[in-house]
């Protein structure tokens, strides 16, 4: 029994002396939840430059991100898909206030959009954000309650219909509540509002990031789905940003700092492209120019004056999306 | 559902027990119903994992365990299951040792205390060590001073997993021990054995088979475990990820072939310990028959 009793000990100081050790040569990047690949390579070729550097890699929504990092996830880097989730941490004191200036084109090295994803063929020759409304159509993404990628899709539908009414908020209204009465199932996240689509076989549209868009074409096939981009659509940062209280309590600012610098690098935006992402620099971009059809994209600031006043008017209760949703 | 007209012309069949009263399309109803749904909702989903796994072929099946970050989550998995039953172990004798073979004050509390994991959502039990160990949490800013990593580390893995199957072995030895009594540890005693003799020599061999029990269900969901490690993990690959949760992240991410061979894994230990549980039945089923109760 003391035998035992001691074994217990052992696995017990093992267990608790595997906590990390952090050093100046190692980072980790909390990320979004489906950028495993593009972090994959990103980092397979920043160490290439840098050897003996580790990076480890965290995934997850970037809410939950950004929650786990308040309460203790030594992050030294973040690469989120919601501006809002950085700002949380700049509430928190984890990051400095002004770090959309830290890196350029306000620290998003890449894009996305809310793109539409079809069945084979097109059979309902849905096009834009106004075939969406027809009777005959049944439009999947999930619950902007709930989802920050529907939350994209409901902005950008609102921007087009800012556009198409010439600002007329009850036509505006009218437009969005007809569009949520066209879904047949809110699911919580895009995941799920992606196995509906493509497993079960509901609906003739799925609106999710068109970076997303290639990644179930590859899982699910390619002949089955096409991809179809609006005439216009909101652009979805992908923000970038040091956590400042880890990274200085670890020493890694320098690395982290030339990490997030190398994805504005010809080659971390060549990676990126590769991997479904709207791209800055220009000729990387044009590389990839046939798998990025053109799109007029509005962003949050000019069509809504900011995340703030989105947060105030649209997504607090009893906002605008509330109203829509409670009226279909 | 029955046919009355059926019902009253049909004579009392000799192979019916006196207890059973209903119909013979009755039974064979009820009994179509039951294989029908463990069907559906037992078998059927099993089959799809393995169908699943194997979509791509059995090179793609073992392609994607053999990835880098899948197999530290197996490895991370059986760490954190080597590190929580044992200490569930200890932990289980103790409280069912002191809850069934003494009297004292409190003990009706301490009896509710252990079905605590039971009753919370494992969610609920991963939000208490972030509460707890959390860097906004009561322990948070000592354990920062300290240097002590628990929450998005192994450790913290390890102590929810721990809280959550705390009750298995607990609840399986309490009754079984009930049951003996203590007569033979007093028999023990006063012919001159010290009180840890007693129960190396007589308590442990009273309860093994229960005790072997307890811990087979205990490290199938120490291993599968999802909600209150997902809440501590921190989600880093390699480092903190466990099985259930690389099958979420792998799912995520479109690699059906690599969520469902991980979940291969998991159907087939979970098929093991049912195996297991059926041998240990079948051979020392009333030895265990004790535990049943509850």
């Amino acid at each position: 029994m003391k035998r035992l009793l001691l074994g217990i000990a052992a696995v017990a100081g093992l267990v608790l002396a595997s906590s990390q050790a952090w050093s100046a040569d190692k980072l980790l990047n909390a990320s979004y939840d489906v950028g495993r690949e593009l972090f994959a390579d990103i980092n397979k070729a920043f160490i290439a430059k840098h050897p003996g550097i580790t990076i480890d890699q965290s995934h997850a929504g970037t809410s939950a991100q950004a929650r786990a990092i308040a309460e203790g996830l030594a992050a030294d880097v973040v690469t989120f898909n919601q501006v809002t989730d950085v700002d949380f941490l700049v509430k928190k004191g984890l990051v400095s206030a002004d770090w959309q200036k830290d890196f350029a084109d306000n620290a998003s090295p890449f894009y996305s959009l809310p793109s539409f994803l079809v069945r084979a063929g097109n059979p309902k020759h849905i096009k834009d954000w106004n075939d969406l409304v027809r009777n005959d159509v049944q439009v999947i993404f999930p619950n902007p309650k709930t989802s920050g990628n529907a939350r994209y899709t409901y902005l950008a539908a609102t921007a087009y219909a800012k556009e198409a009414f010439k600002g007329d908020d009850a036509k505006v209204k009218e437009f969005i509540t007809k569009l949520f009465n066209n879904v047949p199932i809110f699911d919580t996240g895009g995941r799920a509002a992606t196995t509906t689509f493509v497993q079960r076989e509901i609906g003739d549209v799925l609106i999710t990031f068109e970076s997303e868009t290639r990644g179930i074409r590859k899982e699910y096939g390619d002949d089955k789905f096409e991809q179809v981009t609006p005439s216009v659509s909101l652009l979805a940062e992908f923000p970038v940003a040091i956590v400042d209280k880890v990274a200085d309590e670890h020493g890694s600012r320098d690395l982290a700092k030339s990490y997030l610098d190398f994805l504005y690098t010809p080659e971390g935006q060549d990676i990126a492209a590769s991997n479904g992402m709207r791209v800055r620099d220009a000729t990387v971009a044009g590389k990839y120019k046939a798998d990025f059809p053109d799109v007029r994209l509005l962003t949050v600031e000019e069509v809504f004056g900011g995340w703030d006043k989105v947060q105030k008017e649209h997504f607090a209760a009893g906002g605008l999306l509330d109203q829509a949703y409670g009226s279909r | 559902m029955a046919d009355p007209e059926i019902k009253s012309y049909e004579p009392l069949h000799e192979s019916r027990s006196a207890a059973v009263t209903e119909s013979r399309p009755v039974r064979i109803a009820l009994t179509i119903v039951t294989l029908v749904f463990l069907g559906v909702f037992l078998l059927l989903p099993l089959i799809i994992v393995f169908k699943e796994a194997f979509a791509k072929g059995v090179g793609a099946y073992f392609q994607s365990l053999g990835d880098a970050d899948t197999r530290s989550a197996i490895r991370l998995t059986l760490l954190v299951a080597a590190a929580s039953v044992p200490l569930n172990l200890v932990f289980g004798i103790s409280a069912a040792w002191a809850i069934a073979k003494f009297e004292f004050k409190g003990k009706a509390f301490l009896t509710t205390l252990i079905d605590l994991p039971f009753s919370v959502s494992p969610v609920i039990s991963g939000l208490v060590y972030v509460l707890l160990f959390g860097a906004q949490g009561l322990l948070g800013a000592w354990l920062k001073a300290h240097g002590i990593q628990i929450l998005f580390a192994v450790p913290g893995i390890v102590l929810a997993t721990m809280f959550v199957t705390f009750p298995f072995v607990a609840r399986e030895l309490i009754p079984l021990m009930q049951e003996q009594g203590n007569g033979d540890e007093e028999a023990a005693l006063s012919l001159g054995a010290s009180g840890w003799q007693a129960f190396w020599y007589v308590t442990l061999p009273n309860i093994k088979w229960g005790l072997l029990y307890g811990v087979l269900l205990c490290n199938a969901r120490a291993m599968g475990e999802f909600g209150a490690v997902s809440v501590v993990s921190g989600h880093i690959r390699g480092l903190t990820n466990t099985m259930p949760l690389h099958v979420e992240i792998l799912y995520n991410e479109y690699n059906a072939v690599g969520a469902f061979a991980v979940a291969s894994l998991l159907a087939g230990l979970a098929l093991v310990t049912l195996v297991l549980k059926t041998l240990l039945e079948m051979r020392y089923g009333a030895e265990l028959a004790a535990t049943r109760g509850h």
